[in-house]
């Protein structure tokens, strides 16, 4: 791993947002890595903060931020440090793009389809529109969708292609990282593993990094070559996608692990008892310490990150 | 009419009758619940509002059994008439042709009263629990009025029931969440408050409508293991729809394999897991996957193309145009019947001919 090139690290990322209940604190601390050509998948419950952190890494934020602190370095420059002017010009659909949750129906309805994707170029590489839609008719080569769809509006796909064309809306300014938040969550299993089948692709052929942020572990391992675990706001887990789909360290990914449901293998899934914590005052100890069969004395304080041959662990059992 | 199923020979097709006869459990008796008979449901096409265009033919000629206390999934993708299907069975569509039995009444028949009753022996899971809530209504009165609808007027009965279900599905303490609104639970906590509805009447069969399929996999297995006790505890006869095979083996023996409005494949879920006959259950299996760090070096092989309109769905077998195995001059020009190449496992396809 460490002749390889760091094209993402994340330090120290905060992002709260002030409610009228409080403080809600959805992503609180996180710092991990990326490699160029790589792909880190991001698993955690729903609601664990998991969407917020592609939010805070793309900066994409909404009205009600309380603090938003840490460092972003994007080969190696902070792009925290940018006005959101300098940001926009210079890094999101430049260097980072998303596919959004949902994508298939964040296509505008009374647009082509050919249009939409177009438009990035035009805004971002200052392209005029009859080359930025060639742009666009290559992009659709690569995700495989049909040429003469360019033409098309967003009601006339299946999900399967809208999907796609959310995919290549995202490609379209070459950018270095595409962060995709649970990009299959709403599609046919046979859709599903198209749409991974093309991720896979673009990952080998074009040399693109990927965050995918998912709940599904399953599907999670189609495209990861490192694992984070999110689990209330905070990182709990990193490591290699072969050690972790082996035996995850952390006993929050053990459960979540074991809750899986298996088609082959006769392994009994169990799930996790109980609720996640409320990110508004969350626990002052272990967060998961409340559902956690390992628990001890000294779950009570925080656990420190634990490093351990290249993996890391949030939890006092590997103190 | 519940015949016990004729082991066939090898390379026999089957009849139609004897397909009818196929019971979702191999449970012998004539305890028969629902049986479906050759039913399709067709919507019109209507051009400028009256022209006509065509039909949508969303389910074409499905036949089943099921027993009472008995447990079948069915598995397609989305289009290929899985909810059409359930929604018929809930006499929410009509059929346009063919028959619905439930307990040997014919639903075609049923009016008005008869409709109310049967209605209230028929629990319903839906999809999405959020949207299946109505947002501005507490649990309480969420749990309270169908009860009001279907004529218990008894407020104590009405408050015993309510309490009843929600222990049943695991929300204790009760009084906790009776005053809540939906938008106050978690995605699991909803989709447990629409089960205790569903089973407020004490019905006889339940249809769940991919009940997991918007939750989060943390919890889907836990949802899936309070309806499976539900259904044992109460011997409820249970429709289970999905597109995810991986959870059908927690909850139902027999599955059915749904393409382009037909049941491609009938089995029990481990011979289907370990033995699929049917190209289509091939390229289902093939394209779910178990968490495994090697999936992300590995393409799935998935058929080609999507599935068919059902407008003009295409001619013979439905599957052909993406199929591996095509014969030629035979797939496209003719339906293939059932053909039983194991006991208890039927599929139509003309590979096993």
């Amino acid at each position: 791993m460490a002749d390889k090139e760091i094209l993402l690290d994340v330090k120290d990322l905060v992002l709260h947002f002030s409610t009228s209940k409080g403080v809600v604190r959805a992503v609180d601390g996180v710092n991990f890595q990326l490699n160029s050509d790589e792909a880190v998948v991001v698993v955690g419950e729903s609601g664990c903060g998991k969407t917020s952190l592609a939010k805070a890494i793309l900066r994409l934020l909404p009205r009600n931020v309380h603090t938003y602190t840490g460092k972003v370095y994007l080969k190696g420059e902070d792009v925290m440090q940018l006005s959101d002017e300098e940001y926009r010009r210079q890094v999101r659909w430049r260097k980072m793009s998303m596919v959004p949750q949902a994508a298939m129906n964040a296509l505008n309805p009374v647009l082509k389809v050919g249009d939409q994707v177009a438009e990035p170029s035009i805004i971002h590489s200052a392209m005029r529109k009859a080359e930025a839609l060639e742009q666009a008719s290559k992009m659709f080569q690569h995700v495989g969708v049909p040429q003469d769809f360019l033409n098309r509006y967003a009601f006339e796909l299946s999900g399967g292609m809208r999907q796609r064309v959310a995919i290549a809306m995202a490609l379209v300014t070459w950018p270095d990282l595409i962060v995709l938040d649970e990009p299959t969550s709403a599609l046919d299993v046979l859709t599903q593993a198209n749409i991974f089948n093309v991720l896979k692709e673009l990952k080998g052929e074009l040399g693109l990094s990927f965050i995918l942020i998912t709940h599904d572990i399953a599907t999670s391992s189609e495209l990861a070559n490192s694992v984070a675990v999110m689990y209330a706001g905070q990182i709990v887990e990193r490591s290699d996608a072969h050690r972790f789909f082996d035996k995850p360290l952390h006993p929050y990914s053990e459960k979540l692990m074991n809750s899986v449901p298996r088609l082959r293998g006769n392994q009994e899934p169990d799930f996790i008892t109980g609720q996640p914590p409320s990110l508004l005052s969350p626990p002052t100890g272990c967060r998961f310490a409340e559902r956690c069969t390992k628990r001890f004395a000294r779950c009570d304080e925080d656990p420190p990150v634990i490093e351990q041959d290249g993996r890391s662990v949030k939890c006092w059992l590997y103190a | 009419m519940s015949v016990q199923m004729n082991v066939k020979g090898q390379d026999k097709a089957l009849a139609q009758d004897e397909v009818l006869a196929m019971k979702s459990d191999t449970v012998t008796s004539n305890d028969v619940l629902l049986s479906v008979k050759d039913l399709r449901v067709w919507f019109e096409l209507r051009r400028f509002g009256f022209g006509h265009a065509g039909y949508v033919r969303a389910v074409d000629g499905v036949s089943f059994d099921l027993n009472l206390g008995g447990t079948i999934a069915i598995v397609g993708e989305s289009g290929c008439g899985k909810s059409t299907l359930m929604k018929t069975i809930l006499a929410l569509h009509r059929p346009t042709k063919g028959d619905i039995l439930f307990e040997g009444q014919n639903l075609n028949a049923l009016r008005g009263s008869e409709m109310q009753e049967y209605r209230s022996q028929v629990g319903y899971v839906q999809q999405d629990p959020y949207g299946a809530l109505a947002p501005f209504m507490s649990i309480q009165r969420i749990l309270e009025e169908p009860q009001i609808i279907n004529g218990i007027k008894d407020k104590e009965e009405r408050d015993f029931r309510l309490r009843r279900a929600m222990e049943e599905v695991k929300m204790s303490p009760v009084d906790d969440f009776l005053p809540k609104f939906p938008h106050m639970l978690s995605g699991g906590q909803q989709q447990r408050v629409v089960i205790a509805r569903a089973m407020l009447l004490d019905p006889k069969l339940i249809v769940a409508d991919e009940p997991v399929s918007m939750l989060d996999a943390s919890v889907r297995v836990e949802i899936l293991k309070l309806l499976r006790g539900l259904q044992e505890a109460h011997n409820l006869a249970v429709i289970y729809i999905t597109h995810d095979l991986s959870t059908v083996r927690y909850f139902s023996e027999r599955v059915f394999v749904m393409y382009a409005g037909k049941i491609v494949e009938n089995s029990l879920i481990n011979d289907l897991i370990h033995n699929p006959y049917h190209p289509y259950t091939d390229a289902l299996l093939a394209a779910t996957s178990d968490p495994d760090a090697d999936n992300a070096t590995r393409f799935r092989d998935v058929p080609p193309g999507e599935p068919p309109s059902l407008v003009n769905p295409p001619s013979g077998c439905r599957f052909h145009p993406r199929c591996t195995h095509k014969i030629e001059g035979l797939c496209e020009v003719e339906e293939p019947p059932y053909f039983e190449p194991e006991p208890h496992h039927l599929v139509a396809c003309w590979l096993y001919r």
